[in-house]
């Protein structure tokens, strides 16, 4: 009889202790300060005066395991063989010798790696799977972050903005990468009702649960050739797609209709000011693979006038409160409509209930 | 030979100076088939403006509810390797330090059993390893599981909690968050890998109030790090920043939400009225060799974020304005009062109900009661404006009568 070696379960995540690096183990809860050297490079200094060194390195986040083994071998040379990701997929590697700092960059940069993402930058962006693993997007994900960011690849490499700025991007309304406090957010978007596959839709869903699971309650229960289904009320549909998340056979894709809308001015951070949500700024921009031009030079616009107007320590809805929405809409030259104003529960909260204005010519 | 394909939209993607996402395909498809049939149905979906996955089906490992996403192509016949097409969510160590040798091993079991292609890290925090088969799910958790991986949170159960690097290699820790986030993981293993909850809670740990892991947006369970002493103050470094350029008044003091700080330029020292300082980092951001968070440390519990399916988005709002989780007892105390939230959010929430939701729903007031949590003002921004108030007058006639 063949041997049967018992199961593991419930064993959780590995202890993280056993990964620290010596420095770090040693130093744990007994920093004193750290300074940023140059671009991506910061170090760490402990009360006892002992030294990190830390060099941030972009990612694209869907990694082969020849580039993880990459980046083992990286830590093995330089590291002591412990790296650590940050909470935006970057890469960093920690040393205790300021001469590993130039070797660790090198060796990143020429397998095409920047080195940065530190301070008043533009860090790797937090994002979804789109086409390459979701069946619910709206757009891809990985493309758009990489035309993106080629875009913006200058700004993650120096720190010459007014403050950080944090752009995410999901590829549905699930919102997986919830991008709804970026400074700036691409949020993909369907804009047709689901199509009823009533043929397959009382096998393989619950009607009840998926009538229930419409917000606008436009979803109700009906028989279509004497097979139950649903009926959705298409004028009452926003596009959510939760149906289609409890029901396959409301597929809600489309081709020509799905895209991207942006949004702006949100932060997670309580720095000066308070956490907050990103707003519309852009409703609509149609999918044009492969690198989405319309969208990176929307993103790119908003960036440049942000840059040049906005004062030292504004992060993107800093200086929009500051200037106020009708001066951003004017400068960034986005054009306003009925889709800016919401119509959502208590939409009232957002109308400006003030005669305090900004005068803008609109001529 | 595996096939070989066109991919004229996605060598665009090669171009330009950001890490390409293409070339870690291209580098997986090499030697697995999977990834190269991945590559061939994005560029069709390139080409069709339209994803090719079908919506999930059950497939999980033995014994658990979470931790493995379904996933087939709807092109089986044309892109047969990826006709299924699972992800197994791993969870990942806190903080996310790894060694190299437990990286190289993770590769390994992914190199035998799956695609080859992984998201390092997907954005509750796992690690992603990206596409398997059915039959495979089995042996890449055991193997896993003998590494000392184990998988994380999927569906309606407690997801993988994620931390900030902590006092692990910052020094605005307010508490450990790298313990924390592994104290309360190894606790909710059940919770974890067995979905029994209305939908999902997220756990973030966040050491200060500049929240690096985007706690107060996208966890159920916000735990933000603050201090209730006085912010530590070096006047001589205070000095050495005017010396070297800094512009306190206009870039620290000015720039204060509380205007709690006062600048002397002659004798280049820093006043603060710690009573009205909110803790907002600003300045200590600014100046960190001459600012720190005081000594009396611990978080802010705060409760109800989430992205806007289905009710609209919510951040969250606090529960306790403090609490000194690097205490055995207050942690304990902690988790006893989330079991008593997770209790009351199982027990009446809706389907597909995350907890903030289900506050908005029952009301603050009530969910409070239920939990056993006095009303304190600094639960609200500002009182209610409306005149709507449920009064409990039977309540009230007991107690009178008592």
């Amino acid at each position: 009889m063949a041997e049967t070696k018992p199961r593991i379960t419930d064993i959780g995540p590995p202890d993280y202790r056993q990964f620290l690096p010596p420095v770090i183990e040693k130093n744990y809860g007994q920093w004193k300060y750290h300074e940023i050297l140059e671009p991506g490079v910061m170090v760490h200094v402990a009360e006892r005066g002992d030294k990190v060194y830390t060099v941030r390195v972009a990612s694209p986040r869907l990694l082969s395991l020849d580039t993880i083994r990459f980046y083992a071998d990286v830590a093995d040379r330089y590291c002591g063989g412990h790296l650590r990701f940050t909470s935006r997929h970057n890469v960093e590697f920690m040393t205790t010798d300021a001469d590993n700092v130039p070797e660790i960059r090198k060796e990143v940069e020429e397998r095409g790696h920047l080195v940065g993402g530190i301070g008043n930058s533009i860090t790797s962006m937090v994002h979804t799977q789109g086409w390459v693993h979701c069946h619910s997007a709206a757009t891809d994900a990985s493309g758009i972050v990489k035309a993106v960011m080629d875009d913006l690849a200058e700004h993650f490499t120096a720190m010459d903005l007014p403050a950080k700025c944090r752009i995410a991007l999901a590829c549905c309304l699930n919102m997986c990468g919830a991008v709804h406090c970026s400074d700036i957010a691409i949020l993909g978007i369907h804009r047709k009702p689901p199509r009823i596959e009533h043929d397959k839709l009382d096998k393989i869903c619950e009607i009840p649960l998926v009538s229930s699971s419409c917000p606008t309650a436009a979803i109700r229960p009906t028989t279509v050739n004497g097979t139950k289904s649903v009926d959705v009320i298409e004028e009452d549909c926003m596009f959510c797609a939760n149906c289609f998340t409890v029901c396959p056979a409301l597929p809600i894709a489309d081709a020509e209709a799905d895209g991207v809308s942006i949004w702006v001015g949100g932060k997670v951070s309580n720095a000066r000011t308070q956490p907050r949500f990103s707003k519309l700024a852009i409703p609509y921009i149609t999918n044009n693979p492969p690198r989405w031009p319309e969208v990176t030079s929307a993103v790119k616009n908003i960036v440049d006038v942000w840059r040049q107007d906005a004062r030292k320590f504004e992060r993107i809805g800093d200086w929009i409160e500051r200037i106020g929405w009708p001066r951003f809409f004017k400068k960034t030259g986005i054009e306003f409509g009925k889709e800016h104003i919401d119509d959502y529960t208590h939409a009232g909260l957002s109308f400006q209930r003030t005669a305090q204005i900004t005068h803008v010519d609109w001529d | 030979m595996p096939k070989e394909y066109k991919t004229p939209q996605l060598d665009e993607l090669e171009k330009g100076p950001w890490p390409s996402f293409v070339k870690e395909i291209k580098l997986a498809a090499k030697n697995n088939e999977m990834a190269n049939d991945v590559l061939g149905q994005l560029e069709q979906s390139y080409d069709e403006r339209l994803g090719h996955w079908k919506h999930g089906g059950i497939v999980g490992v033995m014994g658990y509810g979470g931790g493995v996403i379904g996933r087939y192509s709807d092109l089986p016949d044309k892109y047969p390797a990826v006709s299924h097409f699972h992800t197994l969510r791993v969870n990942h160590p806190s903080g996310w330090f790894y060694t190299s040798d437990a990286l190289r091993k993770v590769c390994d079991i992914w190199e035998k059993h799956g695609s080859g292609l992984t998201n390092m890290h997907g954005s509750t925090g796992d690690i992603v390893l990206l596409g398997t088969r059915t039959e495979k799910l089995e042996p890449v958790f055991q193997e896993l599981a003998e590494a000392g991986f184990d998988l994380g949170g999927s569906g309606s159960d407690v997801r993988t909690p994620s931390c900030c690097v902590g006092k692990a290699r910052c020094e605005w820790a307010c508490y450990d968050t790298m313990k924390a986030c592994y104290d309360i993981t190894m606790r909710y293993q059940d919770e974890l890998h067995r979905p029994a909850f209305p939908y999902k809670w997220k756990f973030k740990f966040a050491g200060c109030p500049n929240d690096c892991v985007a706690s107060i947006a996208r966890a159920d369970c916000s735990l933000i790090g603050t201090w209730r002493d006085d912010l530590r103050i070096d006047q001589d470094e205070v000095a050495a920043y005017a010396d070297g350029g800094l512009d306190i008044f206009n870039d620290v003091v000015l720039q204060c939400p509380a205007k709690c700080m006062r600048y002397d330029a002659e004798k280049k020292t820093l006043e603060v009225d710690n009573e009205s300082c909110r803790r907002c980092m600003h300045c200590i951001n600014v100046m960190p060799k001459a600012l720190r968070p005081g000594t009396d440390t611990g978080a802010v519990f705060l409760l109800g974020s989430k992205a806007p399916i289905l009710e609209g988005a919510l951040l969250s709002s606090v529960m306790v304005p403090f609490v000194n989780l690097d205490d055995e007892e207050e942690f304990e105390d902690f988790c006893d009062l989330v079991d008593e939230m997770i209790d009351v959010w199982c027990e009446e929430g809706k389907a597909r109900e995350r907890v903030g939701e289900f506050i908005q729903r029952v009301g603050m007031g009530n969910f409070l009661e239920a939990i056993g949590l006095e009303p304190m003002p600094e639960m609200v921004a500002y009182p209610r404006d409306n005149p709507y108030i449920f009064y409990e007058m039977e309540e009230e006639e007991e107690l009178e009568e008592a």
